[in-house]
């Protein structure tokens, strides 16, 4: 019964956020609502669409966007991840992927001027997968990829 | 339930380090329970901000990939010894906890 009245409650509530999007584009680097789209969708590009507008990404390498994570996960239930970006400015957003997982989108991260463009979590893996960071600028999206092998899965139990 | 969130600030240099570690299930929704068979409810952190003096310095919006107990750590420029730091979260079921800190 409690589910129920949640999810009646979150439907009226993204219901509210269509309605206030609606008229205005919202400009997505706005510290604003939590992105329940871009969290939903089932690849990393439409991901990617829903949370930057474009799933239009340039690959770059190691020298601009480092992603430090283990290269074998025993446990795929806590893979720690560090997405440190250099020498690209203004730094918006940074998001982690999980390629592998049922919604690829693992944490999104809306930095201020002054905050610095590296960030550290752990996410949880299903599979072997690449995990996937973006580095939003400027309007414009940078992509990096690192293979993580896991052994043991993270999700389901 | 004031005491969800551990938070570690230290100045180094010109910059602030901020560790928090956050005590939380972090439920996918996915699993079951293995007694009854019944799928767990989803059980999330979706949003994390952090604020520096009363100023945003990182929005961190959550989905249920993040591991339970989640750990976050970012830099800031900006800060100062003794400056107040506010870390909060907000669930998927509408809970919420925020800690004050002093930064070191």
């Amino acid at each position: 019964m409690q589910r129920r009245n949640f999810l009646k409650g979150s439907i009226a509530t993204s219901a509210l956020l269509v309605a206030a999007s609606a008229g205005v584009l919202v400009p997505k680097t706005v510290l604003a609502a939590w992105p329940k789209d871009a969290f939903a969708q089932k690849s990393i590009a439409d991901g990617m669409s829903k949370l930057y507008g474009s799933s239009a990404a340039s690959d770059v390498g190691e020298d601009k966007i480092k992603i430090k994570a283990p290269d074998i996960a025993e446990n795929g239930a806590v893979v720690p991840v560090t997405v440190t970006v250099k020498g690209i400015d203004k730094v918006e957003n940074i998001s982690i992927f999980a390629g592998n997982n049922a919604t690829p989108l693992a944490a999104s991260f809306q930095l201020s001027e002054g905050t610095l463009p590296v960030v550290a979590t752990r996410i949880k893996m299903g599979k072997t997968a690449n995990i996937v960071a973006i580095a939003h600028a400027n309007g414009k999206s940078y992509r990096a990829k690192k293979e993580v092998k896991i052994t043991i899965g993270g999700c389901g139990g | 339930m004031a005491k969800s969130i551990r938070v570690r600030a230290k100045v180094k240099g010109d910059k602030t380090e901020v560790k928090t570690l956050i005590s939380h299930p972090m439920e996918t929704g996915f699993r079951k329970d293995k007694k009854t068979g019944k799928k767990i409810p989803a059980h999330y952190i979706q949003e994390v901000r952090c604020e520096h003096k009363g100023k945003p310095v990182l929005v961190a919006n959550w989905g249920v990939s993040v591991s339970k107990n989640p750990y976050l750590s970012f830099k800031f420029k900006g800060g100062a010894s003794g400056d107040s730091l506010k870390i909060s979260w907000v669930d998927n079921m509408g809970k919420s906890d925020s800690t004050e800190v002093k930064i070191k």
